[in-house]
């Protein structure tokens, strides 16, 4: 039986049901049973289709570290490209107990424990003021987490009590947003923003940041960034309190800005 | 064959309240123009090009005459003026109005009837222009006939032009009809039509007229080599909307994105501008033999698309009846809708078959478009893959025209080449394993889908009666579309808009108008 080194120093087996509860610390990816590192994989290569081509294909599921690569289907979809879906098998583990995770801290709390929590704190409605900024157009996530209808079945911010929110929609100018902030005195503002590849919108991110130390604003709000391509890791590095991506329901985000004005009340 | 049972008398009734709804606001709308279409004139006119500081020279010369208090004459009259005065052609006025060595409103007047004459001269080759464009597409699609439908329609966005021309080639290849190039983010808030070829954008490429021809260029060598004929759309929207319109009718764009009503409710542009610059741009699209895409889709994806149905069929017989008022043929009136609904939602696919074919049942002639999930779709690509595959199978069925493939990756990124390839070859086996299916079934009478049939259209009546009642301003004042709310005052470009004075005229539109409407 082959052993492999973990990303942290840890050893296990691979390759068996061997590897069972006593290194289950120890992770490869799941085919068909424990360890057995099998990947499924799809890429296409800017190669006419041909031995060449399937030759490319193995040769490149081998530098992605994958071994015993088999091209499972290859086809010509274009004069000068092919498309493979291949599958190989990993055999280096990652060792879960090694591995450190943002995440924001907070509990899911139901409409009416989140609603009596601010109650609680505050003694009236949270001010949430949101917008999509920049040259984002997208306003889908921002209005799924703050209109009544929500997202899924889960209710927006506008249909808690504890929230009273102003949606100020797509293509805000940050200095807007920040003027419309004071203006409310709001607790809190939500960012909706879609990060693209060529990552034009970090830019703007950090600004609206930049621009509410700038007024001395920026400890007095909750500052909340949201989108398909946001983390909480990201987030924190950029200079917000929290990240929320995909999937995300309004509850998460209602919940999360409960406990954290309550949680700075309390320090 | 799939037929619903639906009561033509709340047909005609719906038709009669759209019918009424878009001609009060065209006749409430008829004495303004904009910024917009004044620099559309001018460029119909010749004037083209950029000052060394990347301004437009249409915007210089409409902008010199808003300074100078003269636009409500209209941007054509003072052109001509000015060449009869000068001697000069349209854009050598324009140069030299950006080079500030002259002033329209203080050249000496050459007389109504030399002025007036010389205004519709300078803006008729223009006309002749797309005239001939429209008539070479015709020839194009006799020579390279596309056969089959829904049009499989899909979409580039590189933001490199040059990179979006090999990729919709490669697209073409793979069995893709009709090729979209996206706008780059925020264009449609730019109150000018950038210049030149552009290699730069952000979520798209930038719509420019030398986009445009380069793209054309290669989709005509790519429709030759396959011998069918591929389409070209972008984007008539926003603040620049007769501009583009233009812009498409003489490089050849086949069709727009051209919506009465979005601009309003989705980028929160000024109702009157929307909705005068949206009928000067029809009329162009018109007559360049233009298919038109309303988006209707955007209803379904902004709310719960469940129970949308009835805003989406009202905002269509609108979109409709505007777009016959500027000219448009029934063939050229894509009205768009979208499969958005829950897939969570027991019998969703019934509704959506309801949906679908109740559209195409009320529009027989127009080449509906229909939209893919896009909502309900997440990371799990494989998921997305089996909507695609119910949307395609709707789409077959129904007899839908123009069919946007949905696209696996969807909800991640803008579509890897191979997204492209899996998702045309998936819609391209339904179009081919489901050919004839919807004309050998027939629905349950008074069953499932005939119900959900005939309560959205008995809801759209009600919806058509209260912005009837209203008018068309103040239902969306009162967020009656989409819930979103817009003040007839509110929006951007609004100080774009003016009212058109007694001297007014736009020779463009009096040449359409009599081209079509003879």
């Amino acid at each position: 039986m082959e052993t492999v080194m973990g990303n942290g120093n840890g050893q296990a087996t691979s390759g068996g049901r061997a590897a069972n509860a006593p290194h289950s610390d120890l992770v490869l990816p799941y085919g068909d049973q424990r360890n057995d590192g099998v990947v499924q994989v799809s890429f296409t290569l800017p190669v006419a289709a041909g031995p060449l081509a399937e030759e490319a294909a193995r040769q490149t599921m081998k530098l992605m570290g994958l071994e015993d690569p088999q091209v499972a289907e290859a086809t010509a979809i274009g004069e000068e490209f092919t498309f493979f879906v291949g599958y190989g098998k990993l055999t280096r583990a990652v060792e879960l107990s090694k591995l450190r995770v943002a995440a924001p801290m907070w509990e899911e709390l139901d409409q009416a424990a989140v609603n009596q929590l601010v109650q609680d704190t505050l003694g009236r409605p949270m001010v949430v003021v949101g917008a999509a900024t920049g040259s984002d157009a997208h306003t889908v996530g921002l209005d799924a987490i703050l209109n009544y209808k929500g997202f899924a079945g889960n209710r927006g911010l506008e249909a808690y009590s504890a929230f009273k929110v102003v949606n100020m929609g797509s293509q805000v100018p940050n200095e807007e947003l920040v003027a419309k902030a004071r203006e409310l005195g709001a607790d809190a503002i939500l960012v909706s923003q879609v990060v693209t590849e060529r990552n034009v919108h970090l830019a703007n991110l950090t600004n609206l940041v930049e621009l509410l130390e700038a007024e001395g604003l920026r400890d007095q709000v909750v500052l909340v960034v949201g989108g398909p391509r946001i983390t909480h890791a990201l987030a924190i590095e950029l200079g917000y309190d929290a990240g929320f991506g995909p999937s995300t329901r309004p509850q998460d985000v209602a919940s999360y800005l409960a406990q954290e004005v309550s949680r700075r009340m309390l320090n | 064959m799939l037929k619903l049972s639906i009561d033509p008398k709340i047909v005609d009734k719906c038709h009669e309240l759209s019918e009424d709804i878009t001609s009060r606001v065209a006749r409430e709308l008829s004495s303004l123009s904009t910024v917009a279409i004044e620099r559309t004139v001018a460029r119909f006119a010749g004037v083209d090009g950029v000052t060394p500081d990347g301004v437009p020279l249409p915007n210089v010369v409409v902008n010199h005459l808003v300074e100078k208090g003269k636009i409500h004459d209209g941007v054509a009259m003072h052109l001509a003026n000015a060449c009869l005065a000068l001697d000069k052609t349209p854009q050598q006025v324009a140069e030299m109005i950006a080079r500030g060595e002259t002033d329209l409103s203080a050249i000496e007047w050459q007389g109504t009837e030399a002025v007036t004459e010389k205004a519709r001269e300078i803006c008729q080759g223009s006309v002749d222009k797309i005239r001939a464009r429209r008539a070479e597409r015709e020839a194009l699609l006799e020579e390279l006939p596309v056969t089959e439908t829904p049009w499989l329609y899909v979409i580039c966005a590189t933001g490199n032009t040059y990179e979006d021309a090999v990729q919709g080639r490669l697209a073409a290849s793979q069995g893709a009809d009709v090729i979209a190039v996206i706008r780059s983010t925020g264009q449609s808030l730019l109150d000018f039509v950038p210049h030149g070829i552009t290699t730069e954008g952000f979520g798209g490429t930038y719509a420019t007229q030398a986009n445009f021809k380069l793209m054309r260029e290669a989709l005509d060598e790519e429709s030759r080599k396959l011998g069918r004929y591929v389409r070209l759309v972008n984007y008539c929207s926003g603040l620049c909307m007769p501009e583009i319109a233009y812009m498409g009718a003489v490089e050849r764009l086949d069709m727009m994105l051209n919506d009465a009503m979005y601009g309003i409710l989705f980028r929160d542009i000024n109702m009157e501008r929307t909705f005068v610059d949206q009928n000067f741009s029809r009329m162009i699209n018109a007559y360049a033999g233009i298919i038109i895409n309303t988006g209707e889709d955007n209803y379904l994806t902004t709310v719960d698309a469940f129970g949308a149905g009835p805003s989406v069929l009202a905002s269509q017989f609108m979109n409709y009846h505007f777009a016959k008022k500027a000219g448009l043929k029934d063939q050229q009136i894509g009205l768009g809708h979208a499969f958005e609904i829950d897939p969570s939602i027991e019998d969703s696919l019934s509704y959506e078959l309801a949906m679908a074919l109740l559209v195409r049942q009320l529009f027989p002639d127009c080449p509906i478009k229909y939209m893919p999930p896009t909502v309900h779709k997440k990371g799990d690509i494989f998921t997305s893959h089996v909507l695609d595959s119910n949307f395609n199978l709707v789409s077959v069925l129904t007899g839908q025209s123009i069919h946007l493939v949905g696209m696996l990756t969807e909800a991640i990124h803008t579509p890897l080449i191979q997204d492209r390839y899996l998702s045309v070859r998936a819609a391209a086996y339904m179009r081919r394993a489901a050919k004839g299916l919807g004309q050998n079934l027939e629905f349950k009478q008074d069953g499932l889908i005939d119900r959900r049939a005939a309560s959205i259209l008995n809801d759209t009546l009600k919806l058509l009666e209260e912005v009837s009642e209203k008018g068309l301003f103040a239902a969306i004042t009162e967020g009656v579309f989409a819930g979103v709310k817009r003040l007839r005052t509110g929006g951007k470009g609004r100080e774009g808009v003016f009212k058109k004075g007694e001297w007014y005229l736009n020779p463009v539109e009096e040449a359409l108008r009599a081209e079509l409407f003879s």
